[in-house]
């Protein structure tokens, strides 16, 4: 698909309808039943979590959290495609895919609750930390991508930005820098409509993000990023494109940011209920529950059992993350070099000698 | 032993250490084929080949952005802005990620990658090209930033700056670049970072200097010595973490403190070595501690830049007046 994708032309691709049916089984993923099914339960259990971690937040029990809901198939997706020591340069709005790379619950609840450690995935192989400066993430994989090919592997890194990242500079370094390297980095833009407040169409005068592959000399394609399946073929097909060495990939995937921007955000502000309306009715996850009830391969019974199962998972989890120990006032300083110069090590004695002191009066 | 200028000292470093660690590699504008505006890395494509030190397409923040992914990978970048004056498209990079990654990831993912940066004034160059702009950069926690005066520090220094597991700024005096010749050890040396060199021991001033202001307050060294003033110089050599028990030490044996650098008077390195003058040697201090630094202001254009720069007979004025106060 790829290959036959003409990004000055081609319409957005997409596999099925909006109800799950499919348009056209020309081009189809390949992935049995069973990993089928097991994708759109990660896709249901980062749901389950997201909403929970957004009612943790009006809960206050954690700070703000950006949500993910409405965006699942693409992290989905990528999920399925990821090998081990791929790399995965997140953004801040693919929870899905932190965790098919090995980020667990636990850390994504400490981040959130205002940890480093939760930001430092121990136990994921090749996850790069959270990045909050829009698109400057971007450079990092370009850099991953040279290591990779200088070091002769068989690695892909895969590199998330959202719409409003592509009007930054670094998003045009990165591409750019990616393209003439022709190093493996799988660029995905989660088009979700906003950045904020601020609609698409305030992004760009172009007709598009994957038009954009052109000028830099990759390959784009604009894929229903709402669409489990085409999302799957067009990672399979990006992944190993990059992967046999032919260079980055631009994919744009178009979605829609159902949740607010963070847990600050009030969407009523910019945008109407029908237009909200309307993209519920393209959710990614009933999309792929009507395909796979479609084909038998769910029933509701189960599905109502598992979401129980997940959202007590899930609040285990949290209370776990909340009975996490206090934070030292070592860990502010220790990680700032490999080792801790004198000055900061003087500015730390400094500081315990005034509590020891405020501990004494009180 | 050989003869070498700073650029032939930094060369031989880099080359050094390219031969050593096969994971290193350098890369900016013009470095490759070209060997640089300022022929640094001249010769080293030539024996390493283009995978391992080559020209980048000509975007600071992405030389800097990618160096923080290659590191992440388990590459050590050594990576070449080509002036001063272009480093701030890459100030996001720098400040946001290349600073903070190691804290950011508990450790886990360190940054050791060595950003080359000549700077500073008095060679008549174009606008943007003739800026001390090191404050900018000391006062990010997650930084060090280096400044050889010397072609053999700055071959040492660059050495430990290339070894070190954080993020290196390595300022480099462009305008001493060939002007100083001295013998240097083909071998590899290594200079420890954070630590200040006493120059010219002395008893009744502390003189503070780096990069090419240290060579102009040795330049007013024999009037000083005529005039019957005893000046310790010390070159910082390291602007973060900053050698405070080298500084305390001179200050409380002096009594005197003056500060020389090209670097704007407020709010820069000068205003924190006056700041450790009171904090450590308060009682010690014969006379108030002095900058002598450049104007806040822009820095002229060439026919204005002899107004700008600081002169050894500036310095010598400055300090009679301290000794004198």
């Amino acid at each position: 698909m790829l290959k036959q994708f003409d990004v000055t032309k081609s319409k957005m691709f997409r596999i099925m309808d909006d109800d799950g049916r499919i348009l056209s089984d020309k081009y189809m993923p390949v992935i049995d039943d069973k990993q089928l099914v097991k994708a759109y339960h990660d896709m249901l259990f980062a749901r389950t979590a997201d909403h929970m971690t957004v009612s943790y937040q009006r809960q206050g029990r954690i700070f703000t959290y950006p949500p993910n809901f409405g965006q699942e198939a693409i992290h989905g997706a990528t999920a399925q495609v990821m090998r081990y020591d791929d790399w995965l340069v997140p953004a801040f709005r693919e929870m899905g895919a932190w965790l098919a790379k090995g980020a667990t619950l636990k850390d994504i609840f400490l981040y959130f609750m205002g940890y480093e450690e939760g930001n430092s995935w121990p136990q994921a192989n090749h996850l790069l930390p959270i990045s909050v400066p829009i698109a400057s993430q971007l450079q990092h994989a370009a850099g991953i991508g040279y290591a990779i090919k200088f070091k002769k592997l068989d690695e892909v890194v895969f590199a998330f930005v959202g719409d409003g990242g592509t009007s930054e500079g670094d998003f045009h370094e990165a591409l750019n820098f990616a393209a003439v390297w022709k190093v493996p980095v799988v660029f995905v833009v989660q088009n979700n409509q906003f950045a904020i407040s601020v609609p698409f169409r305030m992004q760009t005068a172009s007709k598009g993000i994957a038009i954009k592959s052109q000028a830099y000399g990759m390959p784009g394609i604009q894929v229903d990023g709402n669409d489990f399946l085409a999302m799957l073929l067009t990672m399979q097909e990006a992944s190993e494109f990059s992967r046999t060495g032919n260079g980055p990939v631009l994919i744009e995937a178009v979605t829609y940011r159902k949740g607010a921007h963070t847990t600050s955000d009030d969407p009523s502000k910019y945008r109407s209920k029908e237009e909200e309306e309307i993209w519920e009715k393209k959710d990614p996850i009933n999309r792929l529950r009507n395909y796979l009830t479609d084909k038998g391969l769910l029933n509701s019974d189960e599905e109502a059992r598992l979401e129980e199962q997940y959202r007590s998972e899930v609040d285990r989890i949290f209370v776990e993350a909340e009975n996490h120990p206090a934070y030292p006032l070592e860990d502010v300083f220790k990680y700032m070099y490999a080792d801790m110069p004198d000055d900061l090590r003087k500015q730390m004695a400094n500081h315990e000698e005034f509590l020891r002191w405020k501990e004494s009066i009180q | 032993m050989k003869i070498m200028n700073m650029v032939n000292a930094i060369n031989n470093a880099l080359d050094i250490k390219l031969s050593e660690d096969p994971d290193m590699v350098i890369y900016g504008e013009d470095v490759g084929v070209e060997g640089g505006v300022f022929r640094v890395t001249e010769g080293l494509q030539q024996k390493y080949g283009a995978e391992r030190v080559f020209d980048s397409p000509l975007a600071e923040s992405a030389i800097v952005g990618t160096a923080i992914g290659m590191a992440a990978a388990g590459l050590r970048p050594v990576v070449e802005m080509q002036f001063c004056g272009f480093v701030y498209p890459a100030f996001n990079q720098i400040i946001s990620h290349l600073a903070r990654m190691r804290n950011r990831t508990r450790g886990r993912i360190g940054m050791p990658v060595v950003v080359r940066i000549p700077y500073g004034g008095g060679i008549n160059a174009l606008e943007h090209h003739s800026e001390s702009m090191e404050a900018l950069y000391a006062q990010i926690p997650g930084i060090k930033v280096v400044i050889p005066s010397t072609p053999a520090d700055a071959k040492g220094l660059l050495i430990s700056a290339i070894e070190s597991e954080d993020p290196i700024l390595f300022m480099e005096p462009k305008r001493i670049y060939r002007a100083i010749k001295q013998e240097v050890s083909e071998e590899k040396f290594s200079i420890p970072i954070g630590k200040a060199k006493v120059v010219t021991p002395g008893t009744d001033v502390t003189v503070v200097a780096y990069g090419a202001m240290v060579r102009e307050v040795q330049k007013a060294l024999p009037k000083l010595k005529e005039a019957g003033i005893s000046v310790e110089l010390i070159d910082l050599r390291t602007i973060y973490p900053i050698d405070k028990v080298t500084l305390t030490e001179s200050i409380r044996k002096t009594g005197r403190i003056i500060f020389v650098a090209e670097e704007p008077t407020s709010f820069g390195v000068g205003s924190e070595i006056i700041a450790i003058a009171n904090e450590e040697a308060f009682l010690y201090l014969q006379s108030p501690p002095k900058r002598v630094t450049a104007f806040d202001t822009i820095v002229p254009l060439p026919k204005g830049e002899h107004h700008y720069m600081i002169s050894p007979e500036k310095i010598f004025y400055e300090i009679q007046r301290t000794v004198n106060f």
